[in-house]
């Protein structure tokens, strides 16, 4: 599943000039702002069937804990 | 659960009124290239929108719709009984714009008229409320004013909410009429949430201080003053993802609705990126789920019945029509109804 949320996290991002890694801090990302949020979220939705509300969404730090939080709540 | 069915009430008329200034988004400063407002609209849908300008109120807007409804229905004033102005942006805090809006409208003394404060899920709440009132038989004919001056309350500094929102008021007319179908209701409330949409300042709670006017940054592109909105989009769009889709199937359940034979589903108009994940999440086709958001925003309680007027104007004059409404947002407050609208009057869109 890790390789798989990279590459759709890579397409949410609209990132094709690196790899992204599971100990990225996202926030950090240049390309990190609320319409990428927003687009992750819908793409978690779709492909995991699974909602991260908003509040513990902030609690969310790095590539990792969003993977995290999404088999938490499959 | 809140579930309602609620008897005898027609839905005669549906008038909006928007401003006729028209901010384009492709304007606005707040985006830093013409990268940043493609993608905006890429992802919203929203490229322009109708923004009130300073010194006119959604009491306005919906006066102007209200005047021409009831020309157009040929009502007589003193029959209308039931007068409720739904809003988040009244005239006044005291006293409730519905009680000017009597007077202005010229409506008899022999009229109840109260105000509700609602937002997105506002016009749901409004004919659920209207309805009810009105499907005891006492009064026969109830005037319902729902709309926004949204852009009134966010801040100019905040890319994170001012590009999506527009202005509009709306008038619904109904009457009782025991040949009218059934109205089917349900209504839901997470007050939990209350934080994710709100102005800070003003209200009783935290009054008006020389510090509700300093303004802070809080992320980039992002800087209001604590008399404007928070909109925690982070909150609120996972709210609507989930809610508004559970609702309409509720609905759909509860009062055994054969989903094929609803004509029109209308959302409340949030962005495109929200509104197509609620439509295919309900696999709902495209073509019963019109949207409005490139030419108006996000128009808050008045998002429904100004879809009606844009989108389908010409249809719900000539052919009765099954139609689903669900809105969401600010409380946290969310709904669905279903309802007939049999060859109604509908007002071409008045600009002000």
């Amino acid at each position: 599943m890790e390789e798989q949320f990279l590459q759709k996290f890579k397409e949410v991002l609209e990132v094709t000039d690196r790899n992204l890694s599971l100990s990225d801090k996202f926030r950090s990302y240049e390309e990190w702002d609320s319409l990428a949020f927003l687009s992750l979220i819908a793409m978690i939705d779709e492909e995991y069937d699974v909602i991260i509300d908003g509040k513990d969404f902030k609690q969310l730090e790095t590539v990792e804990d969003i993977i995290q939080a999404v088999k938490e709540r499959k | 659960m809140s579930y309602q069915q609620i008897n005898n009430i027609r839905i005669d008329g549906i008038a909006a009124c928007v401003p006729s200034k028209c901010e384009e988004n492709s304007t606005l400063q707040m985006f830093n290239s013409s990268e940043e407002y493609e993608k905006f609209v890429a992802t919203t849908g929203i490229e322009r929108r109708h923004v009130v300008e300073p010194g006119m109120c959604t009491s306005d807007l919906c006066f102007a719709a209200a005047e021409k409804l009831i020309n157009e229905l040929q009502w007589d004033k003193s029959e209308i009984e039931c007068l409720i102005f739904v809003s988040q942006t009244p005239d006044y805090k005291l006293p409730a714009t519905a009680c000017i809006l009597q007077s202005r409208l010229g409506l008899s003394k022999e009229c109840m008229s109260f105000d509700i404060s609602m937002g997105c899920s506002g016009w749901i709440y409004g004919v659920t409320t209207i309805s009810s009132i009105l499907s005891a038989g006492h009064i026969q004919k109830g005037l319902l004013l729902v709309g926004d001056t949204v852009t009134v309350t966010k801040s100019p500094l905040d890319k994170s909410t001012y590009p999506l929102f527009g202005d509009a008021g709306t008038a619904t007319a109904v009457s009782y009429n025991k040949e009218a179908a059934d109205i089917k209701a349900c209504l839901y409330t997470d007050g939990a949430n209350y934080e994710a949409i709100m102005i800070e300042d003003g209200g009783c709670r935290n009054p008006v201080n020389p510090a509700s006017f300093e303004i802070t940054e809080y992320e980039n592109g992002v800087k209001r003053n604590k008399l404007q909105s928070i909109l925690d989009g982070s909150s609120v769009f996972t709210f609507g993802i989930s809610k508004a889709p559970q609702c309409v199937n509720n609905l759909i359940e509860h009062f055994s609705i054969e989903k094929d034979n609803i004509d029109y589903f209308i959302f409340h108009q949030a962005n495109m990126l929200m509104n197509e994940k609620i439509r295919t999440k309900l696999k709902l086709p495209e073509e019963k789920v019109p949207y409005i958001l490139k030419d108006f925003g996000n128009s808050s309680s008045a998002s429904i019945p100004l879809t009606i007027v844009v989108a389908l104007k010409e249809l719900v004059e000539k052919s009765p029509l099954k139609m689903i409404a669900c809105g969401f947002g600010v409380g946290l407050s969310w709904g669905a109804i279903a309802f007939e609208l049999d060859k109604i009057v509908c007002c071409k869109l008045i600009e002000l």
